[in-house]
């Protein structure tokens, strides 16, 4: 069924972002501390776990993958509905940040790529969190 | 007239849909017959986006793009923060975590690293062209890591709707660069092989970016590029709006 995958994503959604609030109200700020993050951190886990298999197979993955594939479109409404004309002064910023995050990042490549090849095989267990 | 205007009013979700569609068919057009598929049409349709934003803007003097527009409300609601984070979410569907041990320490790294790199250089520039809002150097340098970081961390610690834009256009810039870029720099930073595709991947995060890229370099580094950027704005979306901004709100 369709809906048990689209129904397990917001269910994923909906306690990311409470303990995301959770959190921005234990800590004294007034935001949600990752709980987009979270809430990824939570799909993963039902997706990788035997458990939830129902809720990720077949048909049920299908509802899941489908919101996965309007995630292009939705940036696209996203980008449409910003505030340009206030924003198009700070036009230099966003190019400058922009150019500057490629620049370093691309100077990185290398240094990162030698630290790895140095101690591939002892690559322990990490997960994203 | 009325009558069009009506439908269009009652649909409004349903006419963003459409216009959405033909907007990125148009663009994956112009991305594969004017650029040969060096910009990836994605790109082209969040610029155009972007643009139409603008003029929205213009033509009603409101804040919300397009989506002031009536006949256009819908793209209110399509591209709002709550279709927005369920979309991310997502995304994350089918990750597998055996990818990552494959990714290596390297790879791992390399996600973090970027994300913190991108982040700290774009928030830099923030302070340089003169913010001092803790909230608005977050959005920016979350930009600078890719464009979905920036306005989901300015959502959540609450940014004006002027920063949270332009972290999108950071994002924008950062993700074209990378596009056209790569190809260019492949040889300097020996991008050759998988494991260099995968800290390539983790570094740049701009998955668009890093597919477009990577497939004009050598289309067999593409999924090796991928499966460490598919990590990146879920990193992103965990640190921005926590760790991230609680270290500018202290530094600042």
């Amino acid at each position: 069924m369709i809906i048990y995958g689209v129904a397990l994503l917001s269910v994923s959604l909906i306690f990311g972002m409470l303990i995301g609030e959770a959190l921005g109200v234990m800590l004294g700020v007034d935001a949600n501390v990752g709980g987009v993050g979270i809430a990824m951190l939570f799909l993963v886990f039902a997706s990788n776990s035997a458990s939830f298999r129902t809720l990720t197979e077949g048909a049920a993955g299908e509802g899941i993958k489908f919101w996965s594939a309007m995630y292009i479109p939705i940036v696209v409404a996203m980008a449409a509905r910003q505030n340009v004309a206030a924003a198009a002064d700070g036009g230099m910023l966003a190019l400058v940040a922009g150019i500057a995050a490629v620049l370093v990042s691309f100077a990185l490549v290398p240094v990162i790529s030698r630290l790895g090849s140095s101690d591939n095989e002892a690559a322990p267990e990490k997960e994203v969190r | 007239m009325e009558l069009i205007e009506s439908v269009f009013l009652r649909n409004n979700l349903i006419v963003a849909f459409a216009v959405v569609g033909i907007t990125i068919w148009v663009s994956y057009l112009a991305a594969d017959k004017l650029t040969h598929g060096r910009i990836h049409g994605s790109a082209i349709a969040i610029a155009l986006g972007l643009v139409a934003a603008y003029f929205g803007g213009v033509a009603t003097g409101g804040t919300r793009g397009v989506a002031d527009i009536a006949l256009l409300g819908g793209i209110g609601l399509m591209g709002g923060g709550m279709m927005r984070d369920f979309a991310i979410v997502a995304t994350a569907f089918g990750v597998q975590l055996g990818e990552l041990k494959k990714a290596g320490l390297a790879g791992v790294i390399s996600i973090f690293a970027g994300v913190v790199v991108s982040f700290v250089v774009g928030a830099a520039v923030a302070i340089l062209f003169g913010y001092t809002d803790p909230a608005a150097i977050t959005t920016i340098g979350a930009g600078a890591v890719t464009y979905i970081v920036g306005p989901v961390t300015g959502e959540a610690i609450g940014a004006s709707d002027a920063v949270i834009t332009l972290s999108v256009a950071a994002g924008l810039v950062k993700s074209i660069l990378v596009m056209i870029g790569t190809p260019v720099v492949a040889g300097a930073i020996g991008l050759n092989n998988p494991q260099s595709a995968m800290v390539f991947g983790g570094l740049m995060g701009t998955t668009s970016g890093v597919a477009a890229g990577l497939a004009a370099t050598d289309p067999k580094l593409v999924p090796y590029g991928a499966m460490t950027a598919t990590f990146y704005t879920g990193v992103g979306c965990l640190l921005g709006p926590s760790v991230l901004y609680f270290l500018v709100s202290a530094l600042v």
